[in-house]
């Protein structure tokens, strides 16, 4: 155990933790920011995508120890009112159903338009493969995403 | 229509008076207690926003501010029955749908449950794709008798017959003098009344009046799952919460004995281990601990178990023989023998895991005086958790106060009680909040399957091409789960002979979303697809000739093809498919467009057409949107989807070696069309799923000559079967 500092969302953050314990359950437990899930453990399904300076990363595989000094954004740090152009385009598109995989979704799908702000299909398809929907609600993620892609 | 009739006398309808601000209407509710709404002394018990008793049952609640609370009673685990409910009481009420809330309702069974069909009160379990045809009556009744307090109590601080007043959303309006007043306004005037009378049929309103049912577009819970706000039971956290995790048998049945206990306890930040039937339960401090310290644990398990030697590939080979057993009806023996021609085909399936996004958890609380307990749970079954931790406590289910939180994902899995009782067990154990946390693996190797089967069809056509007898026997482990579907209502086929044969293998089953549904419609479609191919007959017109005395059923097959231009051969390398079934009162159909890869064995599905008839649709592009989800969770399972048993455990661990359709592996196209009916609503949820299997099964019978036969179509079995 020692005392970590991280900044989430434009704020700093001090835990007593073991550095190794996955930033996942730091943000979730520790700092209460729980739109961030746990679905698999082992970076293979992507319903924990947080950014770290910008760069989509699996919170649930990443130590926390390894987010010091870097900027942490999680889907609640996304906007102050459900309206990134990413957040608005899902909700036109009615994307989640069960919801539980979808913090994870959109903050894939904001890092892929801020490399490719115009990604065609394919390109869609192929970067969201990382984040699985058991709902599969895809076609939708894929037009919320272009839908996204237009508006911004 | 509908089931309107068999409520009355069961229905004693109460208004209740003005209480904190609000208003509750206690409509729809067939059974109320007489002290339910208020104490001993006759004093109202405290509701509204803040609420979370018991004791409390509502439908409705109407705020000064003119906001009208609804409350739902489904599990809303992505289906979208909470927004649907309440769209259908918001309907009769003519509520402005800008100003609803919609609140998870107490797991209150005698209040908040339905019989199934709709008939009476029943069961709070949301499975079957029920919700909205069960509740549908009830819930318009419920909204038009709070319609009517309105408009009485309207009537009488106007000073005019009630019959001169309409109403438009959220206001009673008096057309004569001009006069109107918000519904809000009249939450202030209501005075109590003992009874409200049924409203009759012809007094709701008319379909074609409808302005929310049919047209209405979001859904309530969408925002809040997109800016994670959503609360699902994983997300709940309570104080002095400890957590928890349970190293549960590899084989079904086998008993724990732990080997290092004391070096466990020793572990800092362990608080108990508890030992359970069926593994050991680790109690600490932090999640993380639980997680790290969950490998650690030695654990010897018991021999003797049904599944020790179970071996899941193995088992097929013993299918035949079972199935190969004769049956007693002479007639169907007598058909398959008289007819020209006769078929006789076995399709498999392996076992399916339900991979829902949210792992099992759940949080029980047991009070340090053993009298009452909480709960905090995403559930398909709200009523019989609570009854399951009662059990474990030793309390009355009415001591347990029982949080319903959103579920991430459900289909099936998540209408059992298995590890709400766990969690109990604990609970009991540390008299503290306990949040009992599976981890996927946990969720994967105990988890419980939709059954592998084998499906023997048979079959005999006369000389004009009828199928004049039917024999489908299935062979599997999982008994009743292997039925459902397995009947054909809407073919036209004498002498049918359909049997269950089920080999208990020891090890556990469950409903996954569609049931039987998704097996058997593959092996039955396939099958008429074998037997059309054979008379030289096209899929279609073939399905539709059974269906001729269905014409509701052919214009869901005739539509889809429409859509898909059928008669219009595909691209070169590509074929189509088609498919038909019904669930849950519902009519779908499919048509699928693929490709395959010779290299790699690899299936491309590149277009899917689907239409539904569910009667009346609620919230038609929430239908769309579980057809889409259906069809692909269906066609994951199809292509994909297998979990396997050496020595009674299970081989796969996390989606790496179960692997789910992935967003790269989606069609280019998946349209689905809604029929337009006016019949009473019927299940949409698990409709897309039976159709996928054998659409693509015919697809690529169609494209390659071949077959496949045993879902799924892995690269392997496809290449196998081209080679």
């Amino acid at each position: 155990m020692r005392s970590v500092t991280i900044n989430v969302n434009g704020q700093r953050k001090t835990v007593n933790v073991d550095p190794m314990t996955p930033v996942l359950w730091v943000l979730r437990v520790y700092l209460g920011l729980t739109g961030t899930k746990y679905g698999c453990g082992k970076a293979i399904c992507g319903s924990c995508t947080i950014h770290l300076n910008g760069t989509p990363i699996r919170a649930c595989v990443t130590p926390v120890s390894a987010c010091i000094g870097g900027e942490i954004t999680t889907i609640e740090g996304l906007s102050e009112n459900c309206d990134h152009p990413v957040q608005k385009a899902w909700i036109e598109a009615q994307v989640p159903q069960c919801g539980y995989c979808q913090s994870g979704q959109i903050m894939s799908a904001v890092s892929l338009l801020r490399n490719n702000a115009n990604p065609n299909r394919e390109e869609i398809k192929s970067y969201m493969s990382g984040n699985l929907c058991r709902c599969a609600a895809y076609m939708r993620i894929i037009k919320a995403v272009e839908i996204a892609a237009k508006e911004s | 229509m509908g089931n309107q009739g068999k409520f009355k006398g069961l229905s004693r309808r109460r208004f209740i008076g003005t209480i904190g601000g609000g208003v509750i209407f206690v409509v729809g509710a067939w059974k109320l207690a007489p002290d339910l709404f208020s104490d001993h002394q006759g004093t109202p018990v405290k509701t509204g926003s803040d609420f979370e008793g018991q004791n409390v049952s509502v439908w409705v609640q109407i705020h000064e501010d003119d906001w009208i609370t609804i409350y739902n009673p489904s599990s809303e685990m992505g289906q979208g029955s909470m927004t649907a409910l309440a769209v259908i009481i918001a309907e009769e009420l003519d509520a402005d749908w800008s100003k609803v809330t919609v609140v998870q309702s107490p797991a209150e069974p005698d209040i908040y449950g339905v019989g199934w069909g709709g008939r009476g009160r029943g069961s709070m379990i949301t499975v079957g794709s029920r919700t909205v045809m069960s509740y549908y009556t009830n819930l318009r009744q419920a909204g038009a008798q709070a319609r009517f307090v309105l408009l009485h109590t309207a009537a009488e601080r106007l000073g005019v017959p009630v019959n001169e007043l309409s109403t438009e959303p959220n206001k009673v309006i008096h057309k004569a003098s001009g006069r109107a007043m918000r519904y809000g306004e009249l939450a202030k005037l209501v005075k109590p009344m003992n009874t409200v009378p049924e409203i009759p049929q012809e007094q709701l309103k008319h379909p074609k009046d409808f302005r929310l049912i049919g047209k209405f577009g979001h859904r309530f819970d969408v925002p809040s799952k997109c800016d994670g706000s959503a609360q699902y039971a994983l997300d709940v956290q309570v104080p002095n919460m400890v957590y928890a995790i349970i190293a549960r048998s590899p084989v079904y049945g086998a008993k724990p004995r732990l080997t290092n206990a004391s070096q466990i306890r020793n572990t800092p930040g362990v608080v108990d281990i508890v030992e359970l039937n069926h593994g050991i339960g680790l109690i600490t401090e932090t999640i993380e601990l639980a997680i790290n310290t969950q490998p650690k644990l030695q654990i010897e398990w018991s021999k003797g178990n049904t599944a020790d030697n179970f071996n899941s590939v193995k088992a097929f080979e013993s299918y035949p023989e079972e199935a190969d057993k004769p049956i007693s009806n002479g007639d169907v023996i007598n058909a398959l023998k008289s007819g020209v021609k006769s078929y006789k085909s076995d399709y498999k399936n392996d076992f399916v895991y339900h991979a829902q996004q949210e792992p099992m958890n759940a949080i029980v609380s047991f009070s340090e005086d053993g009298k009452s307990a909480e709960a905090w749970v995403g559930t398909q079954a709200p009523g019989s958790n609570r009854s399951a931790i009662a059990n474990v406590l030793g309390i009355d289910a009415s001591k347990v106060n029982f949080h319903r939180t959103y579920v991430g994902g459900g289909f099936g899995r998540k209408a059992t009680s298995d590890w709400v009782t766990e969690a109990a067990h604990l609970a009991k154990a540390i008299r503290k909040p306990v949040k009992l946390l599976w981890t996927r693996e946990d969720d994967l190797k105990y988890g419980m399957f939709r059954p592998q089967s084998l499906q023997r069809m048979e079959a005999s056509v006369d000389s004009s091409n009828n199928i004049i007898g039917w024999k489908h026997i299935i062979v599997g482990t999982g008994d009743r789960l292997m039925g459902t579907g397995s009947a054909t209502p809407y073919y036209a086929i004498p002498n049918q002979h359909i049997e269950v044969r089920n080999i208990d293998h020891g090890v556990r089953t469950k409903h996954w979303r569609a049931v039987g549904h998704g097996p058997n419609k593959f092996a039955i479609e396939s099958f008429i697809d074998e037997i059309a191919t054979d008379l030289s007959m096209d899929p279609l017109d073939f399905r539709l000739n059974l269906m001729k005395e269905f014409p509701r059923a052919q214009k869901v097959l005739k539509t889809v093809a429409e859509m898909a231009d059928w008669n219009t051969p595909s691209p070169a390398g590509m074929a189509k498919g088609i498919a038909f079934a019904e669930r849950s009162g519902s009519l779908s159909a499919c048509v699928c467009e693929l490709a395959v890869d010779r290299s790699n064995g690899r299936i491309i599905v590149h277009k899917i057409w689907a239409t539904l008839d569910a009667g009346i649709v609620v919230q038609p592009d929430n239908a769309i949107a579980q057809m889409e989800g259906g069809i692909l969770m269906g066609m994951s399972s199809v292509l994909k989807e297998r979990v396997t048993f050496v020595d009674g455990m299970v081989e796969q661990s996390n989606f790496d070696d179960y692997q789910i359709l992935r967003a790269d592996e989606i069609p280019d196209v998946l349209e689905v069309k809604i029929i337009d009916s006016e019949e009473r609503p019927t299940g949409i949820g698990e409709s897309g799923v039976p159709i996928i299997g054998g659409a693509i099964a015919n697809a690529f019978a169609t494209l390659t000559g071949k077959r496949l036969k045993h879902i799924p179509f892995t690269p392997d079995k496809v290449k196998s079967a081209l080679a």
